[in-house]
């Protein structure tokens, strides 16, 4: 079957339906990610972006709906989605590194094994990304050696290093201890100048503003408003937008005068 | 201080034979249960509803055969299985087919043991496997394998003192090994001194095994402080 991709189209989510039981989480979403284009969702917790985005490497079942890439349907159970896999990137909130293994060997299993290419060609392409991102004398370490923003750094030049079309991150600070939120959020600013495509969840509205193209805010499974970093953030037009930043700012009451 | 029988026993090397037949049938059985119960425990593992594979009836027969084999006490499980032996060894007497029952016995425990072992491994790790395009093939032997591999290690170890204990009660009906020496030649000729002896190597054994396995697994195990390639 011929699909003819749509040209500049990395990602197509079309009428997305997700239900845990009785429960909707996602409802009837549409959203196109482009080449070296950089969206960041945000939303209320419970909101439905994680599930979102194992959604859209099939981590998770759909009800209804399609996710293609590239044109290629992304479908639970197909027999080439270990395929359509090695081309999206996904970061987790909690690493999910594997702990009996060194950042190198955690970096080279998936390029060698499920895309068999050469040992040495990955080593020193392993090897540069890690000098790249600061732990270039992390590479023999076990990630119970290393902080949790290390950890994270590791994980994303694992998921680099797969060579994917697209990276989805999920709150990949949210576990952090706020000193090494900036190394992380440095580092995918890094990956969003050198034109990667990337869908990034996150809490951090500063970061937000910084590296979106485009902002999509979800709300109970819908998207409730988009637009550009500057549209969103500085004139919401939806009233859930609008209580929703506000969550983010902190106002005191004037002092009372003192009385004597 | 010892008993006649005991030292004649020694003499003869009688015990030293002992000792190595019991580490000798426990070594081989527990290697045959793991050649069986490790596939059966990743396929138990693997087709559970949560699995990477789930298949549904796959896991409830296997489950069920398991379970069955696992509820029936050693020691009848033992006669009940010598005309299965005969058909397999040839005998229903000796080594050899003590070696059956010990397979036919441990084989489901082993299985149980590697499936625990494997459901220690965080789910999450499996998932980045799975999102970095692994099939399942690869799922099992690169990652599920290898995270589980101290915890592993750790069950065989419980696995082996538990095949060493039925290689006692196996000895019984004409086997070798302290098992049956401490029948034959302790309690039914009256020489406690010579069951204690029995007692006290068995123990000794099961320490050895429990040391090594510990040792190992604690090597293998880079969660903690295993690790040796510490830069
Ligand atoms: N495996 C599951 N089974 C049942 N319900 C689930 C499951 N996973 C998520 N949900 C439900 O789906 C909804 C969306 O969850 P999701 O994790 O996608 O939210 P989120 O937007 O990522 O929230 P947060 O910002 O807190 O991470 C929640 O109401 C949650 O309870
Ligand atoms: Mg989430």
């Amino acid at each position: 079957m011929g699909v003819r991709p749509v040209p500049g189209n990395v990602l197509e989510i079309s009428h997305l339906h997700k239900a845990y039981g009785q429960n909707t989480v996602i409802e009837d979403l549409s959203l196109t990610v482009r080449e070296g284009e950089v969206i960041v969702i945000v939303g209320p917790s419970g909101c439905g972006k994680s599930t979102l985005l194992r959604c859209i490497n099939a981590l998770e079942g759909n009800q209804g709906g399609e996710v293609r890439l590239h044109g290629e349907p992304v479908l639970k159970g197909s027999k080439n989605l270990p395929e359509i896999r090695q081309k999206i990137g996904m970061v987790f909130q909690n690493y999910e590194l594997f702990p009996h293994m060194t950042v190198l060997d955690n970096i080279m299993l998936a390029p060698v094994k499920a895309q068999g290419r050469k040992k040495n060609e990955v080593r020193e392409e392993a090897l540069a990304l890690l000098k790249r991102v600061g732990l270039e004398t992390k590479a023999d370490s076990f990630p119970r050696q290393l902080s949790g923003g290390q950890k994270q750094r590791t994980a994303i030049v694992r998921a680099l290093c797969m060579h994917p079309d697209i990276l989805l991150f999920d709150e990949v600070t949210a576990a952090l201890d706020p000193e090494m939120v900036r190394e992380v959020l440095e580092v995918i600013l890094d990956l969003a100048n050198q034109g990667k495509t990337m869908l990034v969840v996150t809490h951090e509205m500063q970061f937000a503003r910084a590296i979106a193209d485009w902002v999509v805010f979800l709300d109970d499974g819908r998207i409730c408003e988009e637009g550009t970093p500057e549209e969103f953030f500085d004139h919401p037009k939806t009233e859930r937008a609008k209580k929703f930043l506000n969550t983010f700012t902190f106002e005191r009451k004037a002092r009372q005068p003192k009385t004597i | 201080m010892f008993s006649e029988m005991l030292v004649k026993l020694w003499e003869n090397g009688i015990i030293q034979m002992g000792i190595w037949e019991t580490i000798y049938m426990t070594v081989l059985s527990s290697m045959i249960a793991y050649v069986i119960g490790l596939p059966l425990g990743v396929i138990l593992h693997i087709t559970d509803a949560e699995g990477i594979y789930p298949l549904r009836w796959v896991n409830r027969i296997l489950g069920l055969f398991v379970n069955f084999f696992r509820s029936i006490p050693f020691i009848i499980l033992m006669v009940a299985m010598l005309p299965v032996a005969k058909l397999i060894v040839g005998v229903s007497l000796g080594n050899r087919a003590m070696i059956v029952m010990l397979v036919i016995a441990a084989s489901p425990y082993v299985a149980r043991m590697v499936e625990s072992s494997l459901k220690e491994v965080n789910a999450g790790v499996i998932e980045a496997a799975q999102s970095m395009g692994a099939n399942n093939f690869q799922l099992v032997w690169k990652v599920l394998l290898p995270e589980a591999k101290p915890s592993l290690i750790v069950g065989s170890v419980i696995s082996m003192v538990t095949i060493l204990g039925y290689s006692a009660m196996a000895s019984t009906i004409g086997g070798t090994g302290l098992g049956q020496i401490a029948i034959s030649y302790g309690h039914q000729r009256f020489n406690p001194d010579v069951t204690w002896c029995c007692v006290i190597l068995t123990v000794i054994i099961v320490q050895v095994i429990q040391e090594v396995g510990t040792w190992i697994a604690h090597k293998t195990d880079k969660r903690y402080s295993g690790g040796s390639a510490v830069k």
